[in-house]
């Protein structure tokens, strides 16, 4: 019996996630007396996650898996799944985790919970708390099968060190060619800095900038927090901004650890989206609009005020810091 | 080309979310149901598939017959036929496996279904209908053309987006993007008209396993009163987001 992790990795080296996943991973093997096995596909490097618990490594080298390919992964994650005795396996809730988790759970014939955001409330039966209704709810879920599949949502645990007496193993599973019924052609970057899923802090804009000539403070700020950039709903409708910036219930989810909303009234599909974020400004000229209720900070008043006064204070901060 | 569109019965995006029994259900009352929005730019796509390329389109829906409401409203939309597999969709595999065995009956080339509900957000059905069947699966899908049996897709990943070949059959995890928002179809008097005269088939589901269960809900603690801050005052606010927040 062992707990296993995918821990994903970019160009060679492992995400952040995978950290949350390993210090997640390692208290649940705590929990049950056993131990955390990670799964690393063409990592360089699999040291760094002795430093949160975990206790072995499968590492698989494999230049057919150089690209990802959510059927090929999904048969690697499965194999380690069952060549280590699973009781649980934690995916995470990036884009391509979502993509391969469904496929794992057939193949393991496996109960899966996606979103979920703490540990297990309680083991017998095995119980998982989880956002629900676009963030509007939680929802406690039993997973009844043999072995348990979790999404852990991103930023909901948090990475916690512990060292561990790591051992590495090559592991080579089989991929058939049947595995690569999808073929990649190209790879296109976005061109914002940092990417929305990846970003702690996400700097996002509304109508109330009026026209997206307005979006070069958006840009500084967010540069100036190391953040990504994102918009509402009306402004990428407008095509101000493209549609792979829009947060919301419809576009794309945000469980950054700070969000900042300038001039974002705060539509009831813009919250749901934006839930899962930690704490929350909000940055608005109507002190009543409604994102004031869900704020933890709020600043009434003109972004085109507002706003360059705080990249120079926060400029000011970040040389002193 | 045959396509099959997996409708989601879901709360309108502006519902207020609220449980009975002991907080062991949704309670619907008073809540306004729609086609779950993924599903609805899969299905305007498959529409366009229908006029351009001569396609015909079947929806389907795991539900009781409160959901027939929402079919109907895709025959209006400019569907072929419907399909009800008559239960109730408690868990992702349950549903998925009722779906598989749907399209295995009509040979369908595409299936359509959005990347994930805006109920439960599981976001497992497309990919393990795809996995039960061995089809080819792309997740997160903005752009779909076909050309005889092939299919040129583009997914979204973290960061940006990717191209992506394939060929049927083929089942897509669909969002935003499939169509513009703007090309999104409404429902005209003729299409309500014709849609009374279409076929609704109700089927019964298939055995199959049940993994998970939804027990419990809760809705998020009320938040304390927002902290104002002086427009004028910004080192405050600076202050509070490294002092107190700390994530500065």
């Amino acid at each position: 019996m062992s707990i296993v992790i995918y821990a994903e990795s970019a160009e060679g080296k492992f995400k952040k996630i995978a950290f949350e996943l390993a210090s997640y991973a390692k208290k649940v093997a705590e929990s049950l007396g056993t131990t955390v096995t990670a799964v690393s596909i063409n990592t360089q490097d699999v040291s760094e996650l002795s430093k949160y618990g975990v206790d072995k490594v499968l590492k698989v080298t494999n230049d057919k898996l150089v690209g990802f390919s959510a059927k090929a992964y999904a048969d690697v994650i499965q194999q380690a799944a069952r060549k280590e005795n699973a009781s649980v396996v934690v995916l995470s809730s990036t884009t391509d985790s979502i993509y391969l988790a469904p496929l794992v759970a057939v193949a393991l014939e496996a109960g899966f919970a996606s979103n979920v955001v703490g540990l297990p409330e309680s083991y017998l039966p095995f119980q998982v708390r989880r956002t629900a209704f676009s963030n509007k709810a939680f929802n406690s879920t039993e997973i009844s099968s043999d072995i348990k599949i979790i999404g852990l949502a991103k930023n909901s645990y948090g990475i916690f060190e512990n060292t561990s007496n790591m051992a590495t193993e090559d592991f080579n599973p089989t991929v058939s060619e049947n595995d690569f019924g999808i073929k990649v052609e190209s790879v296109e970057k976005g061109s914002g800095k940092v990417s929305i899923a990846d970003a702690d802090i996400v700097v996002s804009g509304g109508r109330g900038l009026k026209g997206p000539e307005n979006w070069g403070m958006i840009e500084e700020l967010a540069e100036v927090l190391g953040a990504a950039t994102a918009c509402s709903k009306p402004v990428s409708d407008l095509d101000w901004r493209p549609h792979s910036e829009h947060v919301g219930q419809t576009g794309k989810p945000v469980a950054s650890n700070l969000y900042i909303a300038v001039g974002i009234s705060g539509a009831i599909q813009h919250i749901a989206g934006i839930n899962s974020s930690k704490v929350k400004v909000v940055i608005n000229s109507d002190p009543e609009a409604p994102f004031f209720k869900v704020a933890d900070y709020g600043i009434v008043g003109d972004a085109f005020e507002v706003v360059p006064h705080l990249i120079e204070k926060l400029k000011a901060f970040k040389a002193q810091n | 080309m045959k396509i099959l569109v997996c409708i989601s019965h879901v709360p309108d995006t502006t519902s207020k979310i609220n449980f009975t029994h002991d907080d062991s259900q949704f309670d619907s009352n008073g809540v306004q149901f729609v086609i779950n929005p993924n599903d609805e730019f899969g299905l305007t796509r498959a529409i366009w598939f229908q006029e351009q390329q001569a396609a015909t389109v079947t929806v389907v829906n795991v539900g009781g017959p409160d959901t027939e409401p929402t079919l109907r409203k895709a025959l209006a939309i400019g569907a072929n036929d419907a399909i009800r597999v008559n239960a109730n969709p408690t868990d992702s595999f349950f549903v998925a496996k009722q779906l598989a065995e749907v399209i295995k009956n009509g040979g369908y080339d595409l299936v359509i279904a959005g990347k994930e509900s805006l109920d439960y957000n599981g976001g497992m059905v497309p990919g393990m209908v795809a996995a039960i069947l061995g089809y080819n699966f792309i997740n997160s899908c903005t752009e779909l053309t076909i050309e005889a049996t092939n299919a040129k897709a583009i997914r979204e990943i973290d960061g940006g987006r990717e191209k992506v070949s394939t060929s049927l059959p083929l089942i897509i995890g669909g969002q935003k993007g499939l169509v513009e928002e703007k090309d999104l179809r409404i429902p005209n008097m003729r299409g309500i008209m014709t849609a009374r005269a279409k076929t609704l088939t109700v089927v019964e589901p298939v055995e199959a396993s049940v993994h998970t269960k939804a027990v419990k809900f809760e809705k998020p603690a009320p938040k304390s009163a927002v902290k104002l801050v002086a427009a004028d005052n910004i080192d405050e606010l600076i202050n509070l987001l490294h002092n107190e927040a700390k994530v500065i």
